[in-house]
């Protein structure tokens, strides 16, 4: 299943200038525990999907209380600094949507 | 006293709420109305230019139903990061607000101003001492960064807050704050548990968001008890879930189980979250722990230039199938035009990577057309005029390889096709400061607000 058919929220927004902070949030706790069991979410999915060195994924958490994850990333520019597309960082999940949980 | 009780009307200051959902927080008798007025994610340019990203206008109609509801019945009015940023521009636009609103509907009161604002000196004094650390994944503070900014502002915690309220404020309107501290400042000084009251203007902070349907131009209200707090909608729309709740804890943090703030971390590992009526959720289990040093949050910002920009569009296959080397042979044009002047030019392409850049996967645009924003930035606006129109026209009449459509590249929506946009601003400074005295840059004025449309310091 993919996730945008599972999750509830699958959202990006800054923290900091410096940081993107992604957020996958499920409806179902079993959905959240195999993915959590199964490390759906780990350093080389992320890395491979944004083109970025694993370096530069910086956490990836796990949130029971929310079932959810959150995973934050180094920005490839600083918030507003030039060559920045996204100021607010709100639009960089898409990459998110086609991860499949088996 | 068993409870405290806060009613946050919006989530920033300026972004509306109903009327009917405040007036259903005025009926719960609220011990505190607290308002977070700023935030950093839109950008460097409103610290470095001293603006506000709010209206003018609708900050002084959220102001004027909360001054009007509050200072007759001696509730406080807490205020936090005023005019957006919290410098002391922002302060001073905001004062003018309520001195205005004051005088408009006939309200005294006394009022404490806090600045945030730090002098590049004494930032300068705490560098050369090695008390700046960066923030990760930040970069270290240089010399020159420090030079080059415009406008620096520290974060406060709570201290100043209660001090501004032990000297009699009625209202507190302060500069940059840390945004949950205007929520638990009052009821810290009330003697409640600090972990819960930060947890609990954590929440509050961002006002509806934390509810479903969430909303930033709503209200939500806070029960503040000695083992607990709960958090509850007012509009019959919304409802608080442990879900939503939960979420919430999730936002724009790096860390969802310890969030760090001035002079301390607050600790969700034994956090639970209940539901405690339709369209209530109980919060249980959070833990304070203080940091020494005691670390502020410096921001500051710097002049990159001016911004000027043109937006147009291609409907043509064969451009857009060609539009990297397009793009490039206008560049070496434009280069060859302005040999002296240092400029900064790019093209963002929407419908190919104009939302993500470097970070977007997809390679090969399939769309049939192709928007684009000819952005130019330089060390005067008339330069980057100059330069932006010279691009949007050798764009637009550019020969390429297999060209069909000789009469002009480009779409353009308007006439004039480019605008100045502006001055360019870059977050220079984003770093933590070790104090000894976490008021040490917060400096409160008590006024006499005697509605004459001005305020007289006492």
């Amino acid at each position: 299943m993919k996730l945008p058919e599972i999750a509830e929220v699958i959202r990006s927004k800054n923290s900091g200038p410096f940081a993107l902070t992604l957020d996958v949030i499920f409806r179902e706790e079993k959905d959240f525990i195999r993915a959590k069991e199964g490390r759906l979410f780990n350093r080389d999915l992320i890395a491979g999907l944004y083109q970025i060195s694993p370096d530069d994924v910086l956490d990836i958490i796990d949130f029971a209380p929310a079932k959810a994850f959150k995973i934050n990333i180094r920005r490839p520019v600083p918030a507003g600094d030039l060559g920045d597309t996204d100021v607010y960082g709100a639009q960089q999940h898409a990459p998110l949507l086609g991860i499949e949980l088996v | 006293m068993d409870e405290f009780r806060i009613l946050s009307p919006t989530a920033i200051l300026g972004y509306g709420f109903p009327e009917e959902s405040f007036q259903a927080g005025m009926k719960k008798n609220p011990h505190l109305i607290a308002v977070d007025a700023g935030s950093s994610d839109p950008g460097p340019y409103y610290l470095g230019k001293g603006v506000s990203f709010t209206a003018r206008r609708a900050v002084k109609r959220d102001l004027t139903i909360m001054l009007k509801a509050a200072v007759p019945r001696g509730i406080p009015v807490v205020i936090g990061t005023a005019g957006g940023s919290g410098g002391d521009p922002h302060v001073k636009w905001s004062l003018e607000i309520i001195c205005e609103i004051a005088a408009e509907q006939g309200l005294h009161f006394s009022l404490a101003v806090i600045g945030a604002e730090i002098d590049k000196e004494t930032v300068f004094d705490f560098w050369r001492q090695g008390k700046i650390v960066s923030m990760a994944p930040g970069p270290e503070l240089t010399a020159d960064d420090i030079e080059k900014t415009t406008r620096i502002v520290g974060q406060m915690g709570t201290e100043p807050l209660i001090q501004a309220l032990d000297c009699g404020a009625q209202v507190v309107l302060a500069g940059r704050c840390y945004d949950p501290a205007v929520f638990a400042a009052p009821a810290v000084r009330a003697g409640f548990d600090r972990g819960l009251a930060v947890h609990l203007g954590k929440i509050l902070e961002c006002a509806a968001i934390a509810a479903v349907p969430g909303s930033g131009s709503d209200c939500l209200f806070g029960y503040l008890h000695r083992e607990d707090f709960e958090v509850e909608t007012l509009h019959p729309a919304r409802k608080c879930t442990v879900a939503s709740v939960a979420a919430h804890t999730l936002y724009e943090k790096a860390n969802p189980y310890l969030l760090p703030g001035p002079g301390g971390v607050l600790d969700l590992k034994n956090t639970r979250f209940e539901q405690a009526g339709e369209n209530k959720v109980r919060v249980l289990g959070t833990r304070y722990s203080v940091t020494n040093p005691y670390r502020i949050k410096l921001e500051g910002a710097k002049k990159n230039g001016y911004r000027a920009v043109a937006v147009a569009g291609t409907r043509d296959p064969v451009m857009i199938g060609r539009i990297e080397e397009i793009i490039a042979g206008v560049k070496e044009k434009v280069a060859e035009n302005f040999p002296q002047a240092p400029y900064y030019l790019h093209f963002h392409l929407y419908g190919k990577n104009g939302v993500m850049g470097k970070l977007e996967p997809v390679k090969d645009s399939t769309g049939h057309e192709l928007g684009m924003i000819m952005e130019v930035v330089a060390a005067a606006e008339e330069l980057a005029k100059t330069i932006c129109g010279f691009t949007r026209s050798t764009m637009l009449h550019f020969g390429y390889e297999g060209r069909l459509s000789t009469a002009g590249n480009l779409a353009f929506p308007f006439s004039p096709a480019e605008f100045a946009a502006g001055e360019v601003y870059q977050f220079s400074i984003y770093h933590l400061v070790q104090v000894e005295d976490p008021q040490k840059f917060f400096n409160v004025r008590l006024l006499a607000i005697t509605g004459e449309g001005r305020g007289t310091e006492i």
